[in-house]
């Protein structure tokens, strides 16, 4: 194109001018403060309207702060060591609560001297999403992420090692039954094969396997309940099972809704109406009251694992919504392209139309998920002791009685680090994928 | 209408037509709801033909092609596509589609792999070829419809006619015996047809099966051995291309040449 254009045009200017130096009132900060907050009569005012609300909000929030308290055995002291330097009438907050109680609050009553192994499981979980959210990690780092939950479940409730052992060895079990019979059968009843044979193994084979293992050579580590668990740990377990589980049950539900086979069209129809017409309080208390009634007398039926359950099929209905919006916004030449190249209907999903249509949805996706990571809050009205329900018992001492907007804020502060890294990271993604797609 | 296919001399020596069926349709119809949009088809395809179907908007035509390989289903008659019957039967379905390479309008690369991700997708995932050999094969086919320096780059980042031109290659790649194109020029801007035009008249001098759907006459008079005249869903009219262009018989059939030749 260009060098045509070289040809063609017979004058050509080959010696350029210098560029020159902006008029001094358009350079730096003068011009940086006339563009963007003083640009008219109206974005002036609105600017000198926001500074005074900014100013009202850090003058009275500030006084608090500053004076506050760190090192305290109780509010009544806290609020001695107020009066004798700041006086009775100046605000200060008595963060000390949050110096005595911080464990409570991030272990709920999980035993103090096994504080590590939640910190551990965190740690193995924070590695674990290496490979999966960003894509510098080595490929063998993935079968570590598959092992990730398990090893995670050992370590936060412990017990011999041979539950999640034998319950992991299932998975590999599916994985060779898919292997062995798509080779002579073919793939549906490799498919069935691959279902059907764990979940055989994981109701008769798992219980007593595991039971003989444990006997024979009781390793792991000491059982902790499930009712011990409580504050962060609790909202973080509950809040990352039902992330990794909903994603692909929601992505499940999407398809079957954009499906053209009438039953299953139907099935996930009346399944995302149902669970999102409810509010989720209510599946909270069906997960703790009722569940019990369904299920064989006599199951003791983990309540923290009801409550993932109902977490998970609440916000999996959300997800679906939101993958369907984004399989709805590509192009229909995108599914003929792949239905002509001849790919299956699962291959065209995985290759072609999910990737597509998710990146159209990670906002709405992490949005989600930032909404039922904060929705973990309402368990405490089934009387699991998330950091909320915590605060209850922290007042419930004599020592700390009346100490509301210290909690809070900690707790407030703790959940906007959780909720805003993952809508930093979506947004990374966005512009990833945008620089490498454009 | 570009002028400019003719400019070339083109290279018969390959363009043979066998007495091998490739497409037999018999007696097809179509329905879109109540809309009859394909009535009593008829048409035999034989090996090495080279096909221009032109009409109407409207009258068929892509619904036509788009039954070959059963993007759209037929209600009544039979395709047989190299000796497999079109039916519900997912297996034949699947098989004729893999033999059956399709170009569109709108080209439909997918935009969230490279041009080479796009051109070894199909080979490695339906014909199982290891990819370092779908790798070669995608080069070879993008080395001859002239991009392969734009391998790694993404769909978007390409003009319109090196897009259908990736989207040529694409279809190559999986091997088809038939070439089925779906106004592959109508998209583009006039200076991007040619080089589009120049790619499938080379598939056709390398004696490949092809079906257009064009109105690129220039094409169709140095290419076609047959053309193929639709309209409201029928086919009106068939004729190799000097009798068709010179003697049309049918009143919608000059008609309709009348306007598109502009004169
Ligand atoms: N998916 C569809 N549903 C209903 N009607 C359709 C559909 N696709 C095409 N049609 C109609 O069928 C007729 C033929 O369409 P088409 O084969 O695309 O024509 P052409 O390619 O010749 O312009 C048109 O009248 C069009 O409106
Ligand atoms: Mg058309």
């Amino acid at each position: 194109m260009s060098d045509t254009h070289a040809q063609t045009v017979s004058y050509v200017r080959d010696t350029m001018l210098p560029q020159a130096e902006p008029p001094l009132r358009d350079k730096g900060a003068v011009k940086w403060m006339r563009e963007n907050l003083f640009s008219s009569w109206l974005n002036a005012i609105l600017t000198v309207l926001s500074l005074f609300v900014v100013y009202w909000i850090v003058s009275h929030l500030y006084p608090w702060f500053a004076n506050s308290v760190w090192r305290a055995g109780s509010l009544t002291e806290c609020r001695e060591i107020r009066d004798a330097t700041v006086g009775s009438d100046a605000p200060s907050a008595c963060f000390a609560v949050i110096a005595d109680r911080w464990q409570q609050l991030l272990f709920g009553f999980y035993p103090k001297e096994y504080y590590w192994r939640p910190v551990l499981a965190l740690v193995v979980f924070l590695v674990s999403l290496w490979p999966v959210l960003f894509d510098n990690a080595p490929r063998k780092m993935l079968f570590f992420t598959l092992a990730a939950p398990f090893i995670m479940f050992a370590l936060l409730w412990g017990g011999p090692i041979w539950g999640p052992l034998f319950v992991a060895l299932g998975f590999v079990l599916g994985y060779f039954a898919y292997e062995l019979v798509n080779k002579s059968a073919g793939p549906l009843a490799a498919t069935l094969a691959a279902i059907i044979l764990p979940l055989l193994y994981w109701f008769y084979l798992v219980g007593p396997l595991a039971g003989l293992f444990s006997s024979v050579a009781p390793i792991g580590f000491e059982y902790v309940d499930s009712k011990d668990f409580g504050g962060f740990t609790l909202s973080v377990v509950i809040g990352v099972a039902g992330i990794v589980l909903s994603l692909p049950l929601g992505i499940l539900l999407a398809l079957g809704r954009s499906s053209d086979l009438f039953l299953i069209n139907k099935v996930s129809v009346g399944f995302i109406e149902i669970i999102r017409g409810v509010p989720l309080i209510v599946w909270l208390f069906t997960a703790s009251l009722l569940l019990n009634y369904f299920l064989p007398p006599g199951t003791n039926f983990d309540l923290m694992l009801r409550v993932i359950i109902m977490v998970t099929l609440f916000s999996a209905a959300y997800i679906a919504e939101v993958v369907r919006g984004g399989l709805a916004a590509l192009p229909k030449g995108q599914y003929e392209a792949a239905d002509a190249l001849g790919l299956d209907y699962w291959k065209a999903m995985r290759l072609i139309i999910l990737p597509q249509a998710l990146k159209i949805s990670i906002p709405g996706i992490v949005n989600t998920f930032i909404g039922l990571f904060k929705d973990t809050t309402l368990v405490v009205f089934i009387g699991l002791l998330d950091p909320i329900g915590l605060t209850n018992a922290i007042r419930a001492s004599t020592d700390w009685n009346g100490v509301y907007w210290e909690l809070f804020v900690f707790i407030g502060l703790m959940f906007f680090i959780f909720c805003f890294s993952m809508g930093r990271y979506s947004l990374y993604l966005e512009k990833k994928l945008q620089r490498e797609h454009r | 209408m570009s002028d400019i296919v003719t400019e070339r001399d083109i290279d018969r020596s390959h363009m043979t037509v066998s007495d091998e069926v490739a497409i037999q349709i018999d007696q097809m119809n179509k329905w879109y709801g109540t809309f009859h949009v394909l009535r009593d088809i008829n048409l035999t395809v034989y090996r090495g033909e080279r096909i221009v179907i032109c009409g109407p908007s409207g009258s068929g035509k892509s619904t036509l092609i788009r039954c070959i390989n059963r993007l759209e289903e037929h209600q009544a008659g039979s395709i047989v596509v190299d000796g497999t019957e079109l039916s519900s039967d997912l297996k034949n379905i699947d098989k004729i589609r893999s033999e059956v390479g399709m170009c569109f309008q709108h080209f439909n690369l997918f935009p969230h792999l490279t041009i080479l991700e796009n051109c070894t997708l199909a080979p490695i995932w339906v014909r199982k070829t290891p990819k370092k050999e779908a790798e070669e094969i995608a080069m070879h086919f993008l080395q001859k419809v002239k991009i392969p320096e734009q391998a790694d780059k993404y769909p978007g980042q390409l003009s319109g006619g090196q897009q259908q031109r990736v989207a040529i290659a694409r279809s190559l790649c999986m091997k088809p015996r038939i070439m089925l194109f779906d106004e592959p020029t109508s998209a583009l801007d006039p200076e991007m047809i040619k080089e589009v035009l120049d790619t499938m008249i080379e598939l056709a001098e390398e004696g490949m099966t092809m079906l257009c759907v064009t109105h690129e006459m220039g094409f169709a008079q140095a290419v076609a051995n047959r053309v193929i005249f639709m309209d409201q869903g029928q086919i009106v009219e068939q004729n190799e291309p000097k009798e068709f262009f010179n003697n049309p018989q049918s009143d919608r059939t000059k008609l309709f040449l009348s306007q598109i030749l502009g004169h």
